[in-house]
């Protein structure tokens, strides 16, 4: 590896260049920084509310929702949304479909940060976090708990990922030769990380297949694992779509003007995967509709409420889709990805919160501290993302190193 | 079993990242373990039993003679282990002693990441302090709806009878089955309590409905109930099915090693055959 003739004045070069890292960039007083202060400041304030007075003195939970907004909604969908990851490193690693390499580095940061954030919530809500080592260090290993499973391939992965990412930071340290060796990784990682996907995509859903007699039926099937596993598939990519064309406008900077043609075309590409995988998880849907007979469920409100998410959420924006690639128009996909994140979300909630125990006399919902804590996870990710975009090769060409004091550079409303 | 011993090789292989199904540690008879046999019609609705269970664990001591509990319908809690509840019923009131099952093969050990949930070979199913780690996933699994977590302490704990497992190790029977004046619960081994609940339906055909609650439900469970009425009408669920609930899982867990070894095989392969360049 890279060791300097002069390590000493090497090492001094580092410290000076991390310190000039550190500073912020660009103005202090933006809408998102006024908004996002206050919340994650009032979510740490909660959160030692939490871990001194207990769980329910800042949430909703209850003897019959032991599980609430913060593993469904950040924990289950989050992953969902993080799925990207796993299916453009398949495409552009093992597929060599070099179309996607631009967007390979920003979608592998943003899967490796959505897994710290949003699988890291996790232990917010654990009773006992500090037991957690015991199935780490091998103290007791469920091996029959799919939650097990889950968590150590969520750890995996997390490290899978960032072996995927580090060439980034090497070059952003210039470390020429350490680059090369973790390039040489990628390939392995990345087969690694997609098996591990994989998963942990499908026992998310797995997790819900003891809770048969609480899920109501329209939403319980012995498929869970592999509708969880399709339905990451297009979370991820319209995650991609939706969050790709909103740094485009934030951090357009980054981005050699002559390739946002080639964006559009990695845009009209997703959005073509995304119909296909949609349609094939409508398939497996109404397989398991017609076979458990569920049209009798239909004709109550949770009938209702299943098409609503079915319908509205999935067949809809799948024709959007598959519209909007046929004739080319940017902007029906990036309303189908919304809406498809909506369905995502949906389903998620309606599987862990909603249809869950819908009978129950007392329903779940979120308080506001368990939803401020849920944006204080969203806008911390959103702070480290920033950080790490606007100091290390992610979005901008490779090796092109725009210093960080080059005045091409404006702020745009977001930037610290 | 081939299939069940190749895909455990693979699991050990792939030592803890693999997962797979060890063999669970519960008892391999589905009734050579102990439990309890609750005969409804015997009990009076005296609540000995709830008392006795809060001062043996140290827990919230209802004061039966005058808190009026048996008005509504309670569930065991966090500072109540067990708890009897009142039906009015086809035949009139029915007295019901409601706490975990002692499931034969326990959603909530299955579910349990650290095995802080644990079916001991002897029937009770415990709860072990050092290793849980709150996640309350064995809340979310168990069909009964049995452990109950301390949401307002800072170290909460899992709270559900554990059959005074301690007092079993002493050769001791469980506390509330000592306490009770009518001999409505009686301990012993599983096998024993069927042929017991077995004799007492056919020696009185027209007291009893001619089925043991427990004898498979959920794929059996240590505790078992004997009643005059239709079990829905005490509150006991009959839609949980008689498969055992880790089955739920056992297909996903199993496919675990094969996705394992199997896909990064697949993968490499793909990544051979894809050519450098698509210029599509
Ligand atoms: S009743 Fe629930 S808590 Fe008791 S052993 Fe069965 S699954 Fe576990
Ligand atoms: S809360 Fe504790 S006992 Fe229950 S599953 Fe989690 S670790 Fe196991």
């Amino acid at each position: 590896m890279a060791i300097p003739e002069n390590l000493g004045s090497e090492f001094r070069r580092f410290l000076g260049f991390m310190a000039s890292e550190m500073r912020p960039k660009g103005k202090l007083l933006t809408p998102f920084n006024i908004i996002s202060v206050p919340i994650i400041l009032l979510g740490l304030g909660i959160l030692v509310v939490r871990f001194t007075k207990g769980l329910g003195s800042v949430t909703n939970l209850s003897q019959d929702f032991p599980w609430g907004f913060w593993i469904g909604f950040d924990v289950i969908t989050g992953v969902a949304f993080a799925g990207g990851a796993y299916i453009i490193t398949f495409v552009v690693y093992v597929m060599r479909k070099e179309r996607y390499h631009p967007i390979v580095r920003v979608t592998v940061l943003n899967g490796l940060l959505a897994y710290i954030f949003y699988a890291g919530a996790l232990t917010l809500d654990l009773g006992r976090p500090w037991n957690i080592i015991n199935p780490i260090i091998g103290n007791e290993f469920g091996y029959n708990s799919v939650l097990f499973l889950v968590s150590w391939h969520f750890m995996l992965y997390m490290m899978a990922e960032f072996v995927e990412f580090s060439p980034v930071v090497a070059e952003w340290l210039g470390w020429k030769r350490v680059r090369g060796f973790l390039d040489s990784l990628t390939l392995a990682a990345v087969i690694f990380g997609i098996t591990l996907s994989t998963l942990h995509q499908s026992g998310l859903g797995a997790l819900y297949l003891m809770a048969k007699p609480k899920i109501h039926p329209l939403w319980y099937s012995e498929f869970i694992p592999i509708l969880f596993l399709v339905s990451s598939i297009f979370a991820g990519l319209s995650m991609i779509i939706f969050e790709g064309t909103i740094s485009h406008r934030v951090f357009k900077d980054q981005i050699d003007p002559k390739k946002h043609h080639t964006f559009e075309e990695i845009v009209f590409g997703l959005a073509k995967g995304a119909a296909i995988a949609m349609f094939v998880y409508y398939f497996f849907k109404a397989l398991i509709f017609i076979h458990e007979h569920h049209w009798t469920l239909l004709n109550d409100f949770w009938g209702f409420w299943y098409l609503v998410e079915i319908l509205g959420f999935v067949l809809v924006p799948c024709f959007m889709f598959a519209y909007a690639v046929r004739h080319r128009r940017l902007g029906v996909v990036r309303v189908a990805a919304v809406l498809t994140l909506v369905g995502i979300v949906l389903n998620r909630l309606n599987i862990s919160v909603i249809a869950f125990k819908w009978d129950a006399p007392i329903k779940y919902y979120p308080s506001w501290q368990e939803i401020v804590v849920t944006l204080m996870v969203v806008f911390a990710e959103i702070w480290v993302f920033r950080w790490i975009v606007l100091r290390m090769p992610v979005m901008r060409e490779a090796h092109e190193t725009p210093t960080s004091h080059s005045p091409a550079i404006e702020a745009p409303p977001l930037r610290t | 079993m081939k299939r069940r011993d190749f895909l455990k090789a693979a699991g050990v292989a792939g030592a803890a990242l693999a997962g797979g199904p060890a063999e669970a540690e519960q008892p391999a008879d589905p009734i050579e373990f102990a439990g309890v046999l609750v005969d409804t019609t015997r009990c009076i609705g005296c609540r000995s039993c709830e008392k006795a269970c809060s001062e043996e664990h140290d827990l919230f001591v209802p004061d039966i003679a005058n808190d009026n509990a048996l008005a509504a319908e309670r569930q065991t809690s966090e500072t109540q282990w067990t708890i009897v509840n009142r039906y009015e019923t086809s035949k009139g009131e029915v007295f019901v002693k409601k706490q975990c099952f002692h499931c034969w093969q326990p959603a909530c050990a299955a579910a349990c990441l650290t095995n802080a949930m644990y079916k001991t070979t002897n029937g009770p199913v415990i709860w072990r302090p050092s290793k849980c780690m709150g996640c309350r996933f064995c809340m979310v699994s168990c069909p009964f709806d049995i452990p109950k977590f301390e949401y307002h302490e800072w170290n909460p704990k899992i709270q559900k009878c554990n059959m005074c497992f301690e007092r079993l190790q002493e050769g001791k029977r469980p506390a509330c089955v000592q306490s009770c004046p009518t001999d409505a619960l009686m301990f012993g081994m599983k096998r024993d309590l069927m042929e017991i609940a077995r004799v007492r339906i056919y020696n009185h055909p027209e007291r009893y409905v001619h089925k043991i609650y427990g004898e498979h439900e959920v794929g059996g469970t240590g505790w078992l109930y004997l009643s005059a009425v239709p079990f829905e009408e005490i509150g006991l669920r009959t839609d949980l099915g008689t498969t055992p609930y880790p089955e739920y899982t056992r297909d996903f867990l199993y496919g675990v090693p094969l996705v394992l070894f199997g896909l990064p095989a697949l993968l490499l392969g793909l990544n051979l055959l894809s050519g450098d360049d698509d210029e599509a």
